[in-house]
């Protein structure tokens, strides 16, 4: 931790600042400070804004990831509802929902927002808040609205497209149906509750979210897990990974109606959920995690049948993934198809397998290490064609390096507690802010969390990896076909519920 | 009388027992049990008690449109001989009344959802029209091939005494033309890699998109329509490659019985083992299957009509 320029702090992802050494700065200089880090290779993480002191002002935080160097900046402004400050936007499309974020939640004004669209809440039609749908005029231009309410067992969301023909001239997404009031919930429920509050941000990624929640409490609560729990977490977090990895292979090969690749990765993907239903107790990890540790190890009779379902299930994986990569009419629908060039995926701050499929480096697990990911690394899977065969074939690089992990890591489990005592983790650091960013399966989480003086957690902050990328998903349909967005779509596997919290 | 008894039996009861067969032959592909293959049956035979609800956006061409692309097909199904040389109707040019019959069939489909006023069934339609329209040819340069060996534009000659059982050059012609038929079969019927049958993804479907909005009776014709239509360009693929003219009745009918499921499984096989196809290649597919039958056709002038 140093003060490395005027009113910013470095930290490494699962530290803490301590407010004191972090004084607002103007809003004028904030937006500076933010800029200069951005254009030196800075990545927007989260921008969180909280109540802290005991008017009605807003505390802004500024969290940019400097991945090459493992560290995260962070800065800091204070602003009344109505104030603001010249938007990021403009010059850093990546900040565009958080801005749109800061206006809706918080009244804040990002000066020179080029469209401050609702996020999550168009339904309370503020006068601000408004909402017309962009449009297109034109011969031949018709519009297709699609959702909330959606044909398959899925989560709601409204598409609306532009079409000339059969080609999507714009795609506008509009998201807010699953607003639960996560964020509330976790500063203002139950302590006992937050965890699995935090497991529910998004069903999907229950031990992501449950592991940014656990560092972010124990970084406040200066507590650290033992080595056991960290590979244990470790385990989870890759079989959560594999499971959903391999259930959206197989529902890329589904959706392109390839039927033997559909069906035996659809099996597989049960396999994987029975792993961690005989590791926690539950098919998607929840209850495995707690602040301070984990709630069950693998003890050394369970690991041979771990090793040897692994070995199994690997052996399965293979031919059927061969199948579906081997398919010349499959190739036919993956190849150009919704691609994300790598300069959008940059502007945008895509993150996770989107972004590495469009060859943009980033994984939290290299360039952010924490717990288990501190020791053991695993290296970075890339494409470059930003289609969705490239976005398909990082998740089957991904999945493959995961297991090598998982059998690893099980064959060497260290002996020993696997948490420290419950209590440990109830009283908080006064006036600091904690950040933690885990690479979950669908990209990189964040949780930031900041507590008075007297030591009350008063907010916190979740981004999951929807939240940058859903942007991505409109771009990657531009001049494509309006019959591949459901191809696109999957290839994404974007969460509604973790965008809208 | 007894031909004719067992053509309606047939036509009537026997179609959906191929959908059940497709579906059968998927599932043992992908390693499933599969639903039973009298589950097409048993669907009907729930719609059927079904009510139904309308929107108050469409008129009585939606609710005409089932019932006229019902009878459509059934009349088509008239004019196919089936398992004997002759069927109930049959006229000289029949082969172009059946193609275009069935046009007839589409041309309700189409209206009865452009009439719902949703841009899905409106895409749905205007897909259904395009690949329509490129089906068309192919469909006509093979029955010009069955009207030309047979100089005849009647089912009953071509299906009659004529026996294509020599392997020679203009065997090889209607081995061709069983593959363009075979292309046609797969696209008219909405069967992978043209449409997937079994997608719920609304902005994906030809066929299925226009029939979102109807339910219980009406969706019951639909499907059974489906059915039949399946099973008349079945019919006419096995009639093509393993002709019965001169069989006797049973003989013809373990044929046309066998035959046509063999066609359910090649399908099943066919949706088992490839993607569907990228929506702006379906046209070359079907022009492919058109080129296909015509130089089928250009070689059966050539070698001269046997």
């Amino acid at each position: 931790m140093s003060a490395a320029s005027r009113g910013t702090v470095r930290v490494r992802n699962g530290g803490v600042v301590a407010l004191g050494a972090l004084p607002p700065l103007e809003p004028d200089e904030f937006r500076a400070v933010c800029g200069v880090a951005l254009t030196a290779g800075g990545r927007l993480v989260a921008l969180p804004a909280f109540a802290l002191g005991t008017d009605d002002g807003r505390d802004v935080f500024a969290v940019i990831a400097n991945d090459d160097e493992s560290e995260l900046t962070v800065t800091r402004t204070r602003l009344a509802r109505g104030a603001g400050f010249d938007a990021l936007t403009p010059e850093f499309p990546e900040a565009q929902a958080f801005e749109r974020e800061l206006f809706e939640d918080h009244g804040i004004i990002p000066v020179g927002h080029p469209w401050l669209k609702p996020l999550r809440q168009a339904h309370l039609k503020t006068d601000a808040a408004q909402h017309t749908f962009f449009s297109v005029d034109g011969d031949g231009i018709h519009e297709v609205a699609v959702g909330p309410v959606h044909a398959g067992v899925i989560e709601p969301g409204h598409f609306r497209f532009q079409c000339a023909g059969e080609d999507v001239l714009h795609l506008e997404i509009h998201l807010g149906y699953q607003h639960r009031g996560a964020e509330r919930l976790l500063v203002l429920g139950s302590p006992a509750r937050r965890i699995a509050v935090a497991e529910s941000i998004a069903g999907d990624t229950a031990v992501g979210h449950a592991l940014a929640y656990a560092h972010v409490i124990e970084s406040l609560a200066g507590v650290r897990p033992p080595l056991a729990a960290q590979t244990i977490r470790g385990l989870a977090l890759e079989l959560e990974r594999v499971a959903n990895h391999v259930g959206d292979l197989g529902a890329l090969a589904n959706d392109v109606a390839f039927l033997p690749a559909a069906a035996w990765f659809g099996r597989l993907r049960g396999e994987f959920l029975n792993l961690l239903m005989a590791l926690s107790g539950n098919r998607y990890g929840r209850g495995l995690v707690v602040t301070g540790g984990v709630r069950f190890g693998l003890p050394s009779d369970m690991r041979q049948a771990f090793t040897a379902k692994l070995a199994e299930t690997e052996a399965d994986l293979r031919a059927t993934a061969e199948t579906l990569f081997s398919s010349p009419s499959v190739s036919s629908r993956f190849e150009q198809t919704g691609v994300v060039s790598d300069a959008t995926a940059e502007d945008l701050g895509l993150v996770g397998v989107v972004a590495r499929a469009s060859h943009v480096a980033r994984d939290a697990r290299r360039d952010h290490p924490i717990g288990i990911y501190r020791f053991v690394h695993i290296p970075l899977a890339l494409a470059e064609t930003g289609d969705v065969m490239a976005r398909a074939v990082v998740r089957w690089i991904e999945v493959q390096r995961s297991l090598t992990f998982l059998r690893e890591q099980i064959a060497e489990l260290a002996e020993g507690p696997l948490r420290t005592p419950s209590t440990a983790a109830d009283s908080f650091a006064p006036d600091s802010l904690a950040v933690a960013l885990i690479e979950g399966w669908r990209g990189e989480i964040a949780h930031v969390a900041a507590t008075n003086g007297s030591g009350d957690l008063r907010g916190y902050k979740v981004v999951d990896p929807s939240f940058h990328n859903w942007f991505g998903l409109a771009m990657a349909l531009r001049d494509n076909a309006i019959s591949d967005f459901p191809l696109c779509n999957k290839s994404f596997n974007l969460s509604y519920a973790g965008h809208d919290l | 009388m007894l031909d004719i008894a067992i053509h309606l039996l047939v036509l009537f009861i026997y179609p959906p027992l191929l959908l059940g067969f497709i579906a059968k032959t998927k599932a043992a592909v992908a390693g499933r049990s599969g639903p039973p293959v009298l589950q097409p049956y048993y669907d009907l035979a729930k719609l059927l008690r079904k009510g139904a609800v309308y929107s108050r956006t469409t008129t009585w061409l939606f609710r005409a449109g089932p019932i006229a692309s019902l009878a459509a097909v059934i009349s088509a199904g008239l004019l196919l001989p089936l398992a004997s040389s002759t069927a109930p109707l049959g006229f000289a040019g029949d082969v172009i009344a059946f193609a275009y019959v069935l046009a007839v069939a589409r041309f309700f489909t189409m209206a009865a959802a452009l009439d719902v006023g949703s841009s899905f069934e409106a895409m749905g339609a205007s897909r259904e029209a395009t690949f329509g329209a490129l089906a068309e040819p192919a469909l006509f340069v093979v029955l010009a091939i069955l009207a030309v060996s047979a100089r005849s534009v009647g089912f009953s000659d071509i299906f009659g005494a004529h026996q294509f059982f020599s392997w020679d050059a203009t065997y090889a012609v209607f081995i061709v033309s069983a593959i363009a038929l075979f292309a046609v079969l797969l696209a008219e019927n909405s069967r992978v890699p043209v449409d997937d049958p079994a997608t719920h993804l609304e902005l994906t479907m030809i066929h299925e998109v226009m029939v979102l909005d109807h339910g219980g009776v009406d969706l019951a014709f639909i499907l059974y329509g489906a059915a039949m239509k399946l099973f008349l360009f079945a019919t006419l693929l096995v009639r093509l490659v393993f002709p019965m003219g001169g069989r006797g009745l049973g003989e013809s009918l373990l044929i046309l019985l066998g035959g046509t499921l063999t066609v359910a499984i090649a399908i099943g096989v066919v949706e088992s083992v490839m993607a569907r196809f990228r929506l702006v290649r379906v046209p070359q597919f079907l022009i492919g299957a058109f080129v296909l039958a015509a130089v089928g056709l250009a070689v059966l002038f050539h070698r001269g009509i046997p």
